[in-house]
Parts: structure tokens; C-alpha cells; sequence
């Protein structure tokens, strides 16, 4: 992949590329050798001096109860915002393709929740199930079922899952329609006329054919649920009650914003950073297939 | 033919009226923020709250926008224009430059700067947020515009799309350049430029509500209420004790902090999706 024509000169693209490769290196690569290197250590108290603990910051949080609760709730999080998200999605994308001439229209009025921040859906969705003047709370305590966010964990990862899978839906629902419109209409048409019917079609035909949409969705909405939820966190539970909605990203700022354990979490940043390594590995080794098709 | 899939039934209908569900609860928590941002407080603190807009539109809006609770909605919204736009244009900028040298040179290390940018992919600022903290403070650059823009400047996904456009840009464009003895700049800004200007629209569409819509980075660095971005700033209104928050002037601002970017995606649909699809390539 390289051209056959080029320009002559290195001072030039040396220029050219100067911008971008300082700005990484103070902002990205910096910070994240700094990461490295401050996990290896623990600060003393008073943040004079720090001493080398080797992995020890590491042992520490892979036997700390509270971080593997948290890795536990991430995983539990991330794959309920996946699962609804997508689910609704692909419902409205296989109600929406087909309806051939109106699916248009349906896609505008879908697609603008993508444009909303997680952290301004946390609050429409802590408003609607606020304790003491949410409209869906009041209902439901109406129905005689008490709704409480702020004291029960369950009802508290509900209502995060809600808010993050919200605005996602208009995302997956993009990449699902277009799959399906490229779905060739023929294929389809010649198991209507075998005698299948839609649901039989769909579990047979299409599902198949959509899977390289599917499984990219899955490892993009892994992604957001991991790293792009922290504003409904923030803004719905602030980790709480008793940590029950505490994710990796928001325990990492927890930590070493609120509580300054500057060691601690910067190990956690690490940890992060390996598993982001691994989920964009996971990516391109994908991407990769799908060019050989 | 699509008569065989596609029956105008009873289906059809179920279909639609399915559809419509959809769109319904989809838009149902922007109606009720809507509702409550145009009622008093009286009617909000007394559940159920009404389901249909009253009569203190503009007092809210205008409480909001120019007295706040903190800071005045008017200057975080200012402060949101900035950040976005400052990160949309500085990430398209650096990226066409840097994909420009990539793709038309033959450099030392050419290899090496390639991976050192792709590498930043692995990189989103909610890992690094202590040590890249640390940075922007001691360039004295918290609760600054730079501080808000820098550290989110830098961007593979930018860089990867313009150098896979480049790629597909006929040889025979830069050969004949190449003949005309023109400086490499020149074939930049009055070939490449012209030739990429949907890319960086599309570009600039998904940058812009990244850009708006970021919530940790400021929540970090700008402690003054006067230096809050409106996504971020909106949080910081809730009281701390155990009073009433002041839901109308809240869901004001929440509506505030969605127009620009909901606006921005409808307007441009087509690049919008373009760029989206693009992107996630």
C-alpha cells in the first residue's frame, strides 16, 4: 500500500508530521509511561517521597475484594449495555428494512439520540426515575413497587444500563439497517418463494449474513460501555450505592481524584490500557478478515 | 417483485405502528425534559409532574442562560463552542498534515511515526486521566481553552482516514505536479485540499459532537464554574445536601447542551452517516 509517486526532501515531512507526533508524545505517551512508572511505586502519606513496590501495587489490586467487584460489575454492565442495546436496535433495523420506501424517514428520526452525551441522558434518565419527584418512580410506586436507585444496587445498574444503551441504540441501529440493505433482496426472495417464512428467513439467512455487522457492533459497544459511560456514572450513581455501579474507568477516577491513591491508580490505568490493547487487537484482526472476503 | 417480501397487510401496519413505538419511548425522556424545562418547580416537586409544557418557557430558559446555578449557561455554552470546535478543527488540521507526509514522502522513520500515532488508538483519555492531569497542570493549563483542547487533539482515526483517501487519489495528479515542478505544498493546497473537502466536512461533523460532548476531561481541569463546558457543568448543578434541585433551570440546560450537536446531526445526515461508517472502518 504505498504510493508509486512521491516528493522529494525529509525536512519537509519532518515538519508535517511534527505537530501531531508532539502533541502525542506530551499527551499521549508521556502520561502513559507515567502511568507505568507510578505503578510501580507507593507514595508516602504526605507525597514527598515514594517507594518501589515492584509489582506490589498490581498483587495488591488483583486480591482486593473491591477491585474485583468492580471488574465483575464492568463485565456485568458492559455486556447488559451491549445486549439492549443491540437487541432494540436490530429489532427497529429489521422493522425498518422492511418498509422499503419510509425506512428514510424512520432512520432521521432515530439517529439524532446519537448526537446526545451520555452524561445529559444520565440526567433525563435520573429525572424520570428520581425518588422523590420522577415521573416513572411515581408510577411505579403507584403499582406498589418502591423504586429506589439511591439505596438498592440492582435497581441503581438497571437504571445505568437504561440511560447508556439509550443514546447507543441509534448507533447500532445505523450499522444494523445498513447491513440488512446490503443484504441482497434475491437471496431473500428465493427462500419467500421456498415457502419460509420471515422469522425462519431470518434465523436462517439474514442473521448469518449480518454476523460481520454483529460482531463489530459487539466490540464497538464494548468499547463505549468500558470507556465512554463514565458521564451517566457520574451523573446517575457516582459509583454507588455501596459501589454496586462502580465500573474500571470510574474506579480508576475514584481513586485517584477523589481518594488519592495516586499508586493504585495508576495501576489501574495499566490494566485498562491492556485491555483496551487487547480489545482494539481484537478490531483490526477482524477488520483484517473481512478484507480477505 | 418486492410485492413477495414486503406485504401491505396487516403486517405492513403492525410494522409501522411497531416503528412508531419505537420512535415513541425513544423520544419520550427529551418530551418530559422538554415538559419540565417550560413548568415551575411547584409542579415538578409534586409528582406526577404534568405531561404537558406550562408557561414558564422563557423564565426558565432565561434563568438558565443568564444566571446559572454556578455560571451562566450562556458562557458554558461559549465554552463548548470553543472546546468542540478547537478539537475538531486542530484534529483535522494535524491529521491532513501528518497523512499528507505519510502518503507523499519517502522519510526516514516513516514506518516508525506511523505506528507511533497508531498506537494513540489504544489510548483513550479515560486511562491516562491522573499522569495527563499532571501534564496539563504543570503547563499551567488547567482552566484554559488549551487545556481543554490539547490533550484530545491528537488522533489516529483522523490521520487513518485521510491516508487511506489519499491512497485512492490518482498517481497521475502528483506526477503531473511532480512535472510542473511544483512544491509539494502547492499539490497540498490546491489538489489534495480541494479534492478531500467532504472527508473533512464529514470529519469535522463526528469531531464536533465527540468534542461537545466530552464530560471527564473537563470535569478534571476546569474547577472554575466560569471555565465549565454546558455537558459537564450540568451535573455541578445539583445541590450537594439533601434540597430540592432546581429541575426546570436543569433540564433547560440539558436541552441547551443537546441542541448544537442533535441539530448539527440532523442537518448533515448524510455526512454524518458518512462519516461514521467511514470512520469505524
Amino acid at each position: 500500500m504505498d504510493k508509486r509517486v512521491t516528493f522529494r526532501g525529509w525536512l519537509l515531512p519532518a515538519a508535517l508530521v511534527l505537530p501531531q507526533l508532539a502533541v502525542t508524545a506530551v499527551f499521549f505517551f508521556y502520561p502513559a509511561g507515567q502511568a507505568v512508572w507510578q505503578s510501580l511505586f507507593i507514595p508516602d502519606p504526605f507525597g514527598l517521597k515514594s517507594q518501589f513496590v515492584g509489582t506490589g501495587n498490581f498483587e495488591f489490586l488483583l486480591n482486593d475484594p473491591f477491585y474485583r467487584a468492580s471488574f465483575v460489575t464492568t463485565a456485568v454492565f458492559s455486556s447488559l449495555v451491549t445486549l439492549v442495546s443491540m437487541g432494540v436496535a436490530l429489532w427497529l433495523a429489521v422493522l425498518a428494512d422492511r418498509l422499503i420506501k419510509s425506512s428514510g424517514t424512520y432512520r432521521t428520526l432515530l439517529i439524532w439520540p446519537y448526537a446526545v452525551a451520555p452524561a445529559v441522558a444520565g440526567v433525563l434518565w435520573l429525572f424520570m426515575f428520581s425518588t422523590r419527584v420522577g415521573l416513572v418512580a411515581w408510577y411505579l410506586g403507584l403499582l406498589g413497587y418502591e423504586w429506589n436507585h439511591v439505596l438498592n444496587g440492582e435497581e441503581a445498574m438497571a437504571l445505568v444500563v437504561i440511560a447508556s444503551s439509550w443514546g447507543r441504540i441509534s448507533y447500532n441501529f445505523l450499522f444494523f439497517l445498513a447491513g440488512l440493505q446490503a443484504i441482497p433482496r434475491s437471496v431473500i426472495e428465493a427462500a419467500a418463494i421456498d415457502g419460509a417464512r420471515f422469522w425462519k428467513r431470518f434465523w436462517t439467512i439474514v442473521f448469518p449474513l449480518l454476523s460481520p455487522t454483529t460482531f463489530f457492533l459487539l466490540v464497538v459497544n464494548v468499547v463505549y460501555a468500558f470507556f465512554e459511560t463514565f458521564g451517566v456514572i457520574h451523573t446517575i450513581t457516582s459509583g454507588g450505592p455501596q459501589q454496586a455501579t462502580t465500573i474500571l474507568v470510574y474506579k480508576v477516577y475514584a481513586d485517584g481524584f477523589v481518594g488519592q491513591d495516586q499508586g493504585s491508580s495508576a495501576a489501574q490505568s495499566v490494566i485498562l490500557l491492556v485491555v483496551v490493547g487487547l480489545l482494539t487487537i481484537i478490531q483490526f484482526k477482524y477488520i483484517e478478515r473481512k478484507v480477505h472476503y | 417483485m418486492s410485492g413477495m417480501v414486503e406485504k401491505r397487510g396487516l403486517s405492513y401496519w403492525m410494522i409501522h405502528a411497531g416503528m412508531i413505538l419505537g420512535v415513541l419511548l425513544i423520544f419520550f425522556p427529551i418530551w418530559l425534559a422538554f415538559v419540565a424545562s417550560t413548568v415551575s418547580q411547584a409542579d415538578i416537586v409534586k409528582p406526577p409532574m404534568p405531561l404537558w409544557p406550562g408557561d414558564q418557557f422563557f423564565e426558565n430558559y432565561r434563568r438558565a442562560l443568564f444566571s446559572g446555578v454556578n455560571a451562566p449557561v450562556a458562557v458554558m455554552l461559549l465554552n463548548s463552542a470553543v472546546m468542540a470546535i478547537g478539537i475538531a478543527v486542530g484534529k483535522i488540521i494535524i491529521s491532513l498534515l501528518s497523512a499528507f507526509a505519510i502518503v507523499y514522502f519517502r522519510f526516514p522513520c516513516r514506518q516508525l511515526v506511523f505506528w507511533l500515532i497508531f498506537l494513540t488508538l489504544m489510548l483513550p483519555v479515560e486511562v491516562r486521566i491522573v499522569p495527563t492531569y499532571e501534564v496539563v497542570a504543570r503547563f499551567g493549563m488547567l482552566n484554559s481553552y488549551s487545556g481543554l483542547i490539547f490533550p484530545l487533539i491528537a488522533s489516529a482515526t483522523a490521520t487513518f482516514l485521510f491516508r487511506q483517501f489519499f491512497m485512492t487519489i490518482p498517481d497521475e495528479l502528483a506526477e503531473a505536479a511532480r512535472v510542473d515542478g511544483s512544491r509539494p505544498m502547492r499539490f497540498f493546497v490546491d489538489i489534495l485540499l480541494p479534492m478531500s473537502r467532504t472527508n473533512i466536512a464529514a470529519l469535522f461533523v463526528i469531531l464536533f459532537i465527540y468534542g461537545w460532548n466530552q464530560y471527564l476531561w473537563p470535569l478534571l481541569i476546569t474547577t472554575d464554574p466560569q471555565m465549565n463546558t454546558i455537558v459537564m457543568g450540568i451535573k455541578q448543578m445539583f445541590p450537594s445536601g439533601d434540597d430540592f434541585a432546581d429541575w426546570p433551570v436543569i433540564m433547560a440546560t440539558s436541552l441547551l447542551a443537546m441542541i448544537p450537536p442533535v441539530f448539527v446531526v440532523i442537518l448533515m445526515q448524510k455526512l454524518f452517516v458518512r462519516g461514521l461508517m467511514e470512520s469505524e472502518k
